[in-house]
């Protein structure tokens, strides 16, 4: 192309399609301050019109979290790996929750912004991005009151949480990595959600249903028990070693899972990496589809 | 090199017709599984010939070449489905086009509707950061510019409230404030300024002019075209997603209003009516006679025969004729006297329309024919928009030595005033 030559001189050159690896991560990076405003609408709005405000952030993983240790503890009488049952239930459930949500809002990407989409141009990319930094504040605000909970139980006389301080300074590249992990399944699914809406009901479908793939509400070591040869299955399960790892950072316990912690990764990046592109692809012309 | 800051290369944009695949996952499979066991689809609609998979393709853009650079106004006009919005859509990168290329030097601002992306819930300032930030504005930019944004809207007092509790007109404000303010190279402008008062308007194109004076390109698109004369200094114009004209703003104004009615022989019947016009009563066909160009002087006569139909008796009907001006609006109404008509015949009248009072310029005519009421109120039997299209010429020997100026004087020519002593 002899035109490419002098391609320096444009600030944008629109062209019918983008290469496949032709994403502007300088353009992206000049729009950070939307993203940052974008977040902190999303955590604005939290507290617009509410009596309780960012509350329901505290309120809604307190009550899961009780659930949890009322029908799976107390009822189902679930092990927890010798844990306190509310401490294992909430670290399991924030991380779910992180991962669930996100997934969630990054696949409405297209669909809920397409009014914004089709009026005014900035890389699309901002979106799903802030959809996840505004889910990871919620987590944050969550992670303060399990931490109160924590040492709360960390202090009592015999008791079995020991956290583990080599692993927890590698949780926020374990955040890092359920963001990635939730951001690439969501921006895949909302690629394919501009032609074919019925996905989105699809999508919380499943995502309430792989919770109970994920060892949320028991510990791994019982699929280990009970299912020995089904293990591997298991944990083709991405989100598996993820929870177990947060556990067994914070409160201490055994987690044989970690050991597929790569292959968790490898999905986590693969993942990634195919939902921008797919993303990419789809973000110049799916105002024409959608 | 060129300083151009836009340059449009054989862009082309096309659109597959219909609905793309069925809207859902089962449908398409069920298509899909259907095609492959050679069996008929059965989503197919009723009487599409066309083979599944087969599917029709229009251009709402074919082939534009268009550059514009510094100090440039660009107005777009066009009928609709012209391809104007199309084309802006391309260029603010909201989709892709088919073939082609477009290269762009600077910031470019979109206002394809005022206070994209603002949220109710959130305050007039609040949404100041976000539209501004979406418009790819950084932070230290719009604090920089907060003062000037807030009272170029008008609205300061309420500039902490949520904007839900605006009143539109505040909303429509503060959103141009902030469009105003982006400062950016290329400004993207479609009908926006359809709202808000007739004040806000003048200093949304003054607003807008001084970006053009400023050394930025504009691209405006309106049907309003007494505000493209106000701001633009260049014209485009488009005809079925093709570029007919780049020149003068007036003579692509021309182009739009005499868009194919400088005819002087009409076919009515065919046209477009509204809902419920043209039933009892039918314009056939409408004869210009003393004319082969549309082109009068002042004090002539527009004489023209008119065919119609009628299915019902009316003993009070008349032929209303309003003047449109090229900014759209009327200027003024005559009619005929009432005559009467019986159920089913086809009248042929002919009319004598006297310009004496019309100042130079270009027209069209709007034609009615209507049925009094004892009342004094009129029913509308049939209604056409634009079925003719002429001009003025101006001369100057009958205006007492100048050009007349329609922007100043208007489109009306009176008698002159007497001295009363």
């Amino acid at each position: 192309m002899a035109s490419r030559k002098n391609d320096r001189q444009w600030d944008a050159i629109i062209r019918p399609r983008n290469g496949w690896f032709d994403i502007n991560f300088r353009e992206l990076f000049h729009y950070r301050d939307l993203i940052f405003l974008l977040v902190k609408r999303d955590i604005t709005l939290l507290y617009k019109q509410t009596i309780l405000g960012p509350a329901w952030i505290l309120i809604q993983a307190l009550l899961h979290t009780l659930i949890f240790t009322v029908v799976f503890g107390g009822i189902a009488s679930l092990p927890t790996d010798g844990m306190p049952q509310f401490l294992f239930y909430m670290a399991g459930n924030l991380v779910w929750a992180f991962f669930a949500n996100t997934l969630r809002q990054c696949s409405n990407t297209f669909v809920s912004n397409s009014n914004l989409f089709g009026k005014v141009y900035f890389p699309r990319l901002a979106m799903p991005i802030s959809s996840v930094l505004s889910k990871l504040f919620n987590f944050l605000v969550q992670f303060l009151l399990f931490v109160a909970f924590l040492v709360y139980y960390a202090v009592q006389p015999n008791t079995a949480v020991h956290p583990n301080w080599q692993l927890i300074a590698f949780t926020p590249l374990l955040l890092l990595q359920v963001g990635m992990l939730s951001m690439g399944l969501g921006i895949i699914i909302s690629s394919m959600t501009t032609r074919y809406r019925d996905l989105t009901l699809l999508v919380n479908l499943c995502v309430s249903l792989w919770m109970y793939a994920t060892p949320v509400a028991y510990p791994a070591s019982m699929v280990m028990d009970k299912y020995p040869h089904l293990i591997g299955l298991y944990m083709l399960n991405p989100m598996t070693p993820i929870v177990e790892y947060f556990r067994s950072a914070f409160l201490g316990t055994e987690a044989f899972s970690l050991a597929y912690m790569p292959l968790s990764v490898g999905m986590t990046l693969v993942f990634f990496a195919v939902g921008i592109l797919l993303f990419s692809r789809i973000e110049k012309t799916f105002m024409d589809t959608v | 090199m060129s300083e151009h800051t836009l340059e449009i290369d054989h862009v082309s944009k096309e659109y597959r017709l219909g609905a793309i695949g069925a809207g859902t996952l089962s449908a398409d499979l069920n298509s899909w599984f259907a095609r492959v066991r050679g069996r008929e689809d059965p989503n197919r609609k009723i009487g599409d010939t066309m083979p599944t998979g087969g599917h029709e393709y229009f251009f709402a853009l074919k082939d534009i070449c268009l550059s514009a650079g510094r100090g440039d106004a660009l107005a777009l006009v066009g009928r609709n489905g012209a391809g104007k919005s199309t084309l802006l859509k391309l260029i603010s990168r909201i989709t892709a086009p088919t073939k082609g290329e477009i290269r762009l030097r600077g910031r470019v601002s979109t206002l394809l509707e005022v206070g994209t992306g603002f949220h109710a819930d959130l305050t007039g300032r609040e949404n100041i950061y976000l539209n501004g930030a979406i418009q790819g504005m950084r932070r230290s930019e719009i604090d920089k510019k907060m003062k000037e944004i807030v009272e170029f809207s008008e609205i300061e007092p309420f500039i902490d409230t949520p904007v839900k509790r605006y009143s539109s007109g505040m909303y429509v404000k503060l959103a141009f404030a902030v469009a105003a303010h982006l400062d950016p190279d290329i400004l993207i402008c479609d009908e926006v300024l359809a709202v808000g008062d007739v004040n806000f308007q003048q200093k949304c194109l003054g607003k807008m002019a001084d970006v053009s004076r400023g050394g930025r390109t504009v691209l405006y698109v309106s049907h309003n075209m007494r505000t493209v004369k106000q701001l633009c200094t260049r014209g485009v114009y488009l005809e079925n997603g093709r570029l007919v004209y780049d020149g003068t703003v007036s003579h692509a104004i021309d182009l739009y209003a005499g868009s194919g009615m400088r005819a002087v022989d009409r076919d009515l019947d065919a046209m477009r009516r509204g809902r419920l016009l043209g039933t009892q009563m039918r314009m056939l066909r409408l004869r210009v006679e003393n004319s082969e160009s549309m082109e009068y002087q002042m004090d002539e006569a527009i004489e023209f025969s008119l065919t119609f139909r009628s299915s019902v008796p009316e003993s009070r009907c008349r032929l209303r004729l309003v003047l449109i001006n090229n900014a759209a609006a009327p200027v003024a109404m005559t009619q005929t006297e009432d005559f009467s008509v019986s159920a089913g015949d086809e009248t042929t009248l002919r009319v004598r329309f006297p310009l004496d009072n019309i100042a130079p310029g270009e027209f069209s005519i709007q034609l009615s024919l209507v049925g009094g009421d004892p009342r004094g109120s009129s029913l509308y039997y049939d209604m056409l928009e634009n079925v003719g299209h002429f001009v003025i010429v101006d001369d100057p020997a009958r205006t007492a030595g100048f050009l007349w100026t329609e922007s100043l004087w208007g489109n009306m020519r009176l008698r002159g005033m007497e001295l009363m002593g």
